[in-house]
């Protein structure tokens, strides 16, 4: 549905999306991901057709976004980032004039505007005037312009900024549903929006993609995926010393932990080789007569591979 | 899609944005109070006892629409850039050109809505004598042509900039150039330094100049032409301006 290749965009000597390729399916949501600056906003700003790129092509629907920009226009929803909106109107009213932009009149455009906010809970402010809206509700209200005409295509950039907890969760779970049935491309800075909605991500750092995957692809990324945490009932110094002696041991972080006995955190000495590290432990434990109290993989976290990948900006100049 | 629908619908939404708020009021009281105060304490209107106005209230609406034009007009785009809705109405699968057109004639409306209102001098005419109706129809056209005019100029300007304050001061420096160059003094003073051929390419230009006949009963086709040209280059300055905006 989505076919970007080589996409760049520079911004006098500046380049804000640097060769930037991927597509996205029917049925898919893809998470964009990246550090403030890193070019996601620029990339659904071409997408979208709102900013001609400098370099590559942008199909949407299999129409070339330069070649026939209504055509491609048409097919897609889009909620730009800080949500715009026309001060001067009601949120029905700004809804159902997106809806006519898009092509519906009359019966139509009231039943879609009807539709839009009852999925978007906008029922409680309708006929408010837009610029006496919360931060949240401004949002829920872009957000509804986006889906009115029900779009193949739905390119939502950071889509739960602003929403308190409830609709956070409301407007994930409408998007994973939407996501059934459309392509979607969302951006945020919460990474458990990523796990919670996307079938896969992307992370974006300076304009190029550093990592493309599925969130379980993602996380096995990071340092600390693979890892081993136990808890034992034994002297910490003695403990210690015996795993780090054990050759399936490659290192060993000792951690709190409200459990009586030594926690720590293992990393096996190769990377992949996390069971015969928990095999290890057990067998010493064994040995030595200690109880193994606790004893699980270490799942990598989005936030750390997300960390390790991206630098921050503060390096950067 | 039909692109009048999508005119329409830009034309009832800028056309509620200028009525919801106190802007299209404003205007309207500010600009019947001036042509009417004009009309009565600079035009001599009562003094002349004459059924006509052409020198009386026509006159003085290059001056009046040169500031007021630009105080309705300047919210067109820059409101949009303000506001970043430039990326949800671009988005849009409609040609910028639907926007630039729905959002120019609501402007025309809240202007006309203006000079209809002075109708009341017309009853006082009337009142006074024998007035030629073709003059003074002639002289609304004319007087609509230049504020249309002047709103077309503070299109560009406003797709220009975000400050709808920027694009005012701007805008009534345009269109009092425009104007200026046709003045007769101006004109004069740049025949007698030998340049006629200046002179007349200046006056032919100005605002002024094309105005003067159909505020004394006379549309001339040379007129209508120029007014409808500076209005069809200007938007479609603007589009170039919006486009270029977005590179
Ligand atoms: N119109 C512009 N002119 C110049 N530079 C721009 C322009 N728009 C964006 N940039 C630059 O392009 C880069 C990418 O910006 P972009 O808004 O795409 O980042 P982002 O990934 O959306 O960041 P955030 O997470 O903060 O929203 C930034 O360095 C920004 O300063
Ligand atoms: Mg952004």
């Amino acid at each position: 549905m989505i076919e970007v290749t080589n996409l760049t965009k520079t911004f006098g000597p500046k380049t804000a999306v640097d060769d930037l390729s991927f597509s996205v399916k029917k049925g898919e949501v893809l998470g964009f991901l990246g550090p403030n600056g890193a070019g996601k906003s620029t990339t659904m700003r071409m997408v979208t057709g709102y900013i001609p790129a400098t370099k590559g092509t942008i199909r949407i629907g299999g129409v070339d976004i330069e070649a026939d920009p209504n055509a491609a226009k048409f097919k897609i929803g889009y909620l730009p980032e800080n949500a715009p909106l026309y001060e001067d109107m009601t949120v029905a009213g700004f809804i159902g004039f997106c809806a006519e932009m898009r092509g519906l009149f009359g019966a139509d455009r009231d039943k879609a505007v009807d539709k839009a906010i009852e999925t978007t809970f906008l029922q409680p402010v309708r006929n408010q005037s837009v610029d006496t809206l919360s931060k949240g509700y401004r949002h829920r209200t872009c957000l509804a312009q986006s889906i009115v005409h029900d779009p193949e295509i739905l390119i939502l950039d950071e889509p739960t900024d602003g929403l308190d907890p409830n609709q956070k969760h409301e407007v994930r779970s409408l998007i994973k549903r939407m996501g059934e049935t459309k392509a979607i491309i969302f951006s945020t800075h919460i990474l458990e929006e990523v796990e919670a909605a996307c079938s896969r991500a992307i992370i974006i750092d300076r304009g190029r993609v550093v990592a493309d995957g599925t969130p379980n692809d993602l996380k096995a990324k990071s340092s600390k995926a693979g890892n081993v945490h136990i808890t034992i009932g034994a002297e910490a110094d003695v403990a210690r010393a015996a795993l780090a002696a054990n050759p399936a041991v490659g290192s060993v972080t000792p951690t709190e932990s409200s459990n009586p006995g030594f926690s720590a955190e293992l990393c096996p000495a190769k990377k992949t080789q996390t069971g015969e590290l928990a095999a290890a432990v057990a067998n010493l434990c064994g040995e030595k007569g200690w109880t193994l109290s606790e004893l699980h993989q270490v799942e990598g976290r989005l936030d750390d591979v997300f960390r390790e990948i991206t630098r921050p900006d503060t390096e950067a100049a | 899609m039909p692109a009048h629908k999508n005119i329409l619908s830009v034309f009832r939404r800028e056309l509620g944005g200028y009525f919801n708020s106190p802007l299209a009021y404003v205007f309207i009281i500010i600009f019947i109070l001036f042509a009417m105060g004009f009309a009565f304490l600079l035009g001599g209107f009562i003094e002349r006892q004459e059924a006509d106005l052409s020198a009386s209230f026509f006159q003085f609406h290059p001056w009046l629409f040169m500031i007021l034009g630009p105080a309705v007009g300047m919210r067109m785009w820059s409101e949009e850039n303000r506001l970043g809705t430039s990326e949800l109405l671009l988005t849009m699968p409609i040609s910028p050109w639907t926007a630039i057109v729905g959002k120019f004639l609501a402007a025309c409306v809240v202007l006309l809505a203006g000079l209809v209102l002075t109708f009341p001098i017309v009853i006082t005419v009337e009142y006074l004598g024998d007035p030629d109706y073709g003059t003074i129809w002639a002289g609304y056209i004319g007087s609509f042509l230049i504020g249309a005019a002047t709103l077309a100029v503070t299109s560009v300007i406003s797709a220009f900039t975000r400050s709808q304050v920027v694009c005012l001061i701007v805008s009534v420096f345009v269109c009092f150039l425009l104007t200026l160059i046709g003045i007769p003094p101006l004109i004069e003073f740049v025949r007698d330094l030998g340049l006629g051929g200046l002179a007349s390419f200046l006056q032919g230009s100005s605002f002024y100049e094309n105005y003067d006949d159909p505020r004394q009963g006379l549309i001339r086709m040379q007129n209508l032409v120029y007014f409808l040209s500076v209005i069809t280059f200007c938007l479609f300055a603007t589009s170039v301006v919006i486009r270029a905006r977005r590179a």
